[in-house]
């Protein structure tokens, strides 16, 4: 099947495996300890895992965009901000 | 927390994944990848990196469509919303009037969105429309195709005109559901109607006024057909809303990457707002 026509490119190829894997690491997680370790986080939210995974995601997406906004190219900083708002989201929300 | 493990499930998730993934998330792929490269036709592309989403976000252009676009919905929101809770009340709770209301209440909502349009452009017209022959006829200049107030009124209007109707429709529903019992100790208590309505109607109403505000907030957040029908985001940009603006930049100017870094964007609001909402709707729900 050639699929050149969609003219793919690595980076973008690299960015959908991750969220790919992201899934597939939530799904691994699940079934090793079921139910979503539901919690009334730091916000008051009540969340699972997916919903601590979505924030993360959502959360990332902004601070990049932020980045980007303000001080463009390179996007290192962002991106261990990122990790670093990931975690938190994971531990506390 | 017990669950039955039936993995063969699944399979009857399959075609709907599949349906999902051609029509959405292929698409939305699609996208990601265009925000990053450049084309100038012929289907070759040229790799750019996050210089788009770079001159997206530093935009003046952009910025002006978004605030215009925030303006537009958080108007639309301050009127439609008591408005269609003070036409919930006043409506009929029983009675041969109740269908009567309740089908005029439908019939904008039934129009489509280019033929609202089409009808308040003619409507609107100064010299030959109704309403603009008559504004004018007051003694007020009014012409929505030079005046950006005008078209701003107009384009308000309008969408008032074509979506009100839902939240009483919603308002009205969550009117019906109240119990008699519970005007009935209202009334033994001996409160006014304004206490009725706040401490009654507005808490038992809550639920199906989020639902109005995130269907009215995303519609009104998306809209193209009716303003680009009323104004074509005239005069001048004055009422070229977001999405306006993209099919500017997409079809108009044929520049796809910055038009796919801007729908990112636009795509990941859409996306924060909404979240909001359902979080605010289910902890109204747990509460």
């Amino acid at each position: 099947m050639d699929l050149t026509w969609m003219a793919w490119t690595w980076p973008t190829a690299v960015f959908f495996i991750f969220i790919f894997l992201c899934i597939v690491g939530m799904v691994i997680w699940d079934s090793h300890s079921p139910g979503g370790a539901p919690r009334r986080g730091a916000l008051g939210l009540d969340t699972t895992r997916g919903d601590r995974l979505f924030i993360s995601l959502l959360g990332s997406a902004f601070i990049f965009l932020t980045w980007l906004g303000f001080f463009g190219t390179p996007l290192w900083a962002p991106l261990a901000i990122s990790i670093g708002y990931g975690f938190a989201v994971f531990k506390w929300v | 927390m017990n669950k039955t493990a039936n993995s063969k499930a699944w399979l009857f998730v399959i075609p709907m994944v599949v349906l999902v993934a051609f029509n959405a998330l292929i698409p939305l792929m699609t996208v990601v990848n265009y925000s990053v490269q450049e084309t100038f036709g012929d289907n070759v592309f040229f790799w750019e990196g996050m210089k788009w989403f770079e001159q997206v976000l530093r935009s003046d252009r952009f910025h002006e469509s978004f605030l215009r676009q925030f303006a537009f919905t958080g108007m639309i929101l301050l009127i439609e919303i008591p408005l269609g809770i003070l036409v919930a009340l006043s409506m009929p709770r029983k009675g041969p009037w109740v269908s009567v209301c309740l089908v005029l209440m439908a019939l904008p909502l039934l129009i489509p969105w280019n033929v609202v349009g089409a009808m308040w452009n003619i409507f609107a017209l100064p010299d030959t429309g109704l309403l603009g022959r008559m504004i004018n006829g007051l003694g007020i200049h009014y012409n929505f195709t030079q005046g950006p107030v005008a078209a701003w009124a107009t384009t308000v209007v309008m969408d008032v005109w074509h979506w009100t109707s839902l939240v009483v429709l919603l308002a009205y529903a969550g009117l019906c559901s109240i119990p008699e019992a519970y005007y009935q100790a209202a009334k033994i208590d001996g409160a006014s109607a304004w206490a009725v309505f706040r401490h009654i109607q507005l808490p038992k109403m809550k639920r199906v006024l989020t639902i109005a505000i995130l269907l009215r907030f995303m519609d009104s957040f998306m809209i193209y057909t009716e303003p680009f029908v009323l104004t074509g985001g005239g005069p001048g940009n004055t009422t070229t809303f977001l999405s306006i603006d993209l099919v500017k930049i997409a079809l108009g100017q044929f520049d796809l990457g910055p038009a796919a870094a801007m729908s990112l964007i636009y795509f990941l609001i859409v996306l924060l707002v909404c979240w909001i909402f359902y979080t605010l709707m289910m902890r109204g729900e747990a509460k």
